[in-house]
């Protein structure tokens, strides 16, 4: 099973990567996963490759085999569609961070619907922020995202909140369960 | 006990378990979680970040001498700092194991360079050990410290990018005793002057066809015997995307790339068809290889720059054209400096005096992206003071604005000798160390100017002013980067000063938690806001311009540099 996740560095995508590696662990599976830290992460464009079974070779996903891509940002969806399996499940934070380019006026923000569409018509959207903002706490659209990803993967959520409860620190630690349930119950196809 | 770690992770492990009691290093992508996992973790290892590489080598030295095992921890490039040390260790008799860890970087994530350090291995004749996986690197690094302390050697354990950074499954084990130190002399082995290093080289000689023997017996080389039709020399993670898109083919799996195992090699090469070299940048193994008069492909199909992935490495061997996926032109996202950045309103204040702006390595190196434009030159720690110096000198003094800018890290790393040198030759060019209180770029380690070590602890801490004034520099200001009017009018006064003139632009990076800005959320009234876009070129992510008017994004920390700039006071909010 090959998990990638896609957005801009500070989106708290690697904690999200390593909460999923985690539980495919305790789950039983082999877990590679892999991301770039250090420069690229200020601001640029960043993804995590999470790929799990009997055996993980490479701890890199080939082209056209991601199963399912999580989005957390959506211009960012649109770069890696080179990845994505047909038929790939896509989900996409409803959330838009204008690059520099779109900032300045000299670009616009792409429709990137059609760019996926090129690929998969399971496309998802979530609108991570939104409900952050309902819980009060804008830092947990990781874990609301990780939530709605949970559904499409085969562990229970017990074994999903054993491992959130042993990753982070007590202060944190109910704000953050409670984003992973709401995402759970958002509605998708 | 099964845990997820990376591959930095499973170092520090590795060491632990290995009974190391020192670690050494310099922060650098992607090395540097080694010794803070080795920090946070194992608090029986002596852990500390040194100014630069060299030291961390040197100092590392030191502890093995004393019958202590270390490990010392860089990137690529950090290396090449380390490598006078590096040159002249193995001539020298190795006490407590000493491993030294290089974390290279294919595809430049965060470099300024893609070196291939395996070469490191076989210019100062050590042996080198490369794990594919995060649990090879646990075991590598005892092994590493094994074979140090059997044939009396530095050991190289090269990572990439891709090991470093990628986490796997990894089993845990015990940690072996650490080694008390104790005192002796060895003048012969350790006091390398020509009489006794002319005798330690043929030592080396000697222990490297030794260690070849070794190489081509030990487990860390594996046949994996299979479809006989295609095999596949590999090492690294390399191997492991070979594997994933060949499974059926046979592979020579090494994990002691240097010295290779010859008898091996042949013994594999005469039992497959067809012989491929895959590894990541320079033909290492192949030319090794095609120097035993073996026959193979490697960099004639598979590419000498960037990393390999599974698909470059498929299309290579099948010599199938890569699947064509239509191109979408989508507006690209470089990394960028953060809002509210110290580094942002100083770049643009100095660019704005028109003078040549020699860079160095750190987060202000971004300044070079539009619409700062700020950043002329990067080359190397500490190159920047000696760029500007250089080019000031031919033309004369007065004759064109050449500046420096370098962070506080990377002053302390490199830049001091050159500031020595600007004083000493009596330069004219203007100096600005960006002192952030931090290592940024690398995720905030402390260093000598902080007064806190990698573990908390208070201690001295190195004073800039005091430094500068002492190298023999008299006009030295201290200014704070946000006020925007006073960093203009001592960037014009040094400018014009006939001598080094040295700024410290003294303000916390906007990620500590002692940064010098509200937080609060600055906004544009759009009735005020004419659209001239005076803000829009300090190229910061809060800002954003749409309908011909400027406005702030949630990004906004508060540092009031654009209210500052703006003409017709459109921005306001409480700073």
């Amino acid at each position: 099973m090959n998990v990638l996740m896609t957005g801009v560095g500070g989106q708290g995508i690697i904690l999200a990567s390593d909460m999923l590696s985690e539980v495919m662990m305790r789950y039983g599976c082999d877990v590679k996963k892999s991301e770039i830290h250090g420069m690229a992460q200020r601001g640029g464009s960043v993804m995590s490759h999470v790929r799990y079974s009997e055996k993980v070779a490479s701890p890199l996903i080939p082209f056209g085999s991601c199963d399912i891509l999580l989005s957390f940002e959506e211009l960012e969806t649109a770069r890696y569609v080179a990845y994505l399996k047909e038929n790939a499940h896509v989900i996409i934070n409803s959330y838009r961070l204008s690059p520099p380019s779109v900032i300045s006026g000299s670009q616009s923000y792409p429709d990137i619907i059609p760019i996926i569409r090129e690929r998969t018509e399971k496309i998802h959207m979530v609108d991570g922020n939104a409900v952050a903002e309902e819980i009060g706490n804008p830092r947990c659209v990781n874990v609301i995202l990780l939530g709605t990803l949970s559904t499409f993967l085969e562990p229970e959520e017990a074994l999903w909140l054993d491992c959130i409860d042993s990753m982070f620190k007590e202060k944190i630690r109910s704000v953050n369960i409670e984003g992973f349930k709401k995402g759970r119950l958002v509605k998708v196809q | 006990m099964k845990k997820m770690l990376s591959g930095n992770e499973a170092i520090a492990r590795g060491a632990y378990e290995a009974g190391v009691s020192f670690a050494s290093a310099y922060p650098g992508t992607p090395s540097t979680e080694v010794l803070e996992t080795i920090a946070k973790e194992y608090p029986l290892i002596h852990a500390e970040w040194t100014p630069n590489e060299k030291v961390a080598l040197e100092v590392a030295a030191g502890a093995s001498y004393a019958g202590a095992r270390t490990i010392a921890v860089m990137k690529h490039v950090g290396v090449n700092v380390a490598a006078d040390p590096l040159m002249t260790l193995p001539y020298t008799l190795i006490r407590g194991g000493l491993v030294l860890v290089s974390a290279d970087d294919p595809e430049l994530f965060s470099s300024q360079n893609e070196q291939d350090n395996r070469h490191y291995a076989r210019f100062a004749k050590i042996p080198m050990l490369e794990p594919s996986s995060s649990q090879e690197a646990k075991d590598f690094m005892i092994e590493a410290i094994r074979i140090s302390e059997k044939y009396e050697t530095p050991v190289m354990l090269r990572t990439t990018t891709r090991i470093s950074h990628s986490m796997g499954v990894v089993d845990l084990g015990g940690a072996a005793e650490q080694k008390e130190p104790t005192i002796e002399r060895h003048p012969a082995q350790w006091v390398m002057l020509p009489a006794n290093a002319r005798r330690r080289h043929p030592v080396i000689e000697e222990r490297i066809r030794s260690l070849r023997a070794y190489s081509n017996t030990s487990s860390l080389n594996s046949m994996e015997m299979a479809d006989t039709s295609i095999g596949i020399i590999s090492s690294g993670v390399a191997y492991q995307y070979a594997r994933e898109v060949f499974p059926e083919a046979s592979f020579l799996k090494l994990g002691m790339p240097y010295p290779l195992p010859d008898e091996t090699i042949r013994d594999f090469a005469a039992k497959v068809d067809e012989l491929w070299v895959v590894e990541e940048l320079d033909g290492f193994i192949e030319e090794q290889v095609k120097a035993m008069g073996i026959a193979c492909h490697g960099k004639d199909r598979l590419p000498l720059c960037g990393e390999l992935n599974p698909d470059i490495i498929r299309n290579a061997i099948t010599g199938n054209a890569p699947e064509s996926i239509k191109e979408h032109v989508l507006p690209g996202r470089p990394p960028s400096m953060c809002p509210g950045c110290p580094h942002r309103s100083l770049l643009w204040a100095l660019k704005r005096s028109k003078c040549f702006i020699a860079g160095d390595i750190g987060c202000y190196t971004l300044g070079f992206l539009p619409p700062l434009d700020a950043i002329d030159t990067c080359l190397c720690m500490g190159a920047g003071i000696n760029h500007a110096h250089g080019m000031s000198k031919v033309f004369g003094a007065g004759k064109e604005k050449i500046a420096a800018v370098i962070g506080d890290s990377t002053f302390f790393h490199s830049g001091i000798t050159g500031l020595a040198n600007l004083a000493y030759n009596n330069g004219a060019a203007v100096i600005v160390i960006l002192d952030n209180r931090t290592t940024a770029m690398t995720g905030s380690q402390n260093h000598p100017g902080t007064g806190i070590t990698i573990r908390g602890e208070q201690t001295t801490h190195l004073d800039l002013e005091q430094l500068v004034r002492a190298l023999g520099i008299t006009w030295v200001r201290t200014i704070d980067p946000y006020d925007v009017k006073n960093t203009r009018k001592e960037i014009r006064e040094a400018l014009e000063y006939k001598g080094p003139a040295v700024i410290i632009s003294k303000a916390p990076c906007v990620l500590l938690k002692s940064r010098a800005v509200s937080g609060r959320k600055l906004y544009v009234d759009p009735d005020i806001c004419t659209g001239c876009k005076v803000c829009i070129g300090l190229g910061c992510p809060a800002i954003e311009f749409k309908d011909e008017k400027a406005s702030i994004n949630d990004m906004c920390v508060g540092c009031g540099v654009c209210s500052d700039l703006c003409g017709v006071n459109a921005i306001g909010g409480e700073k």
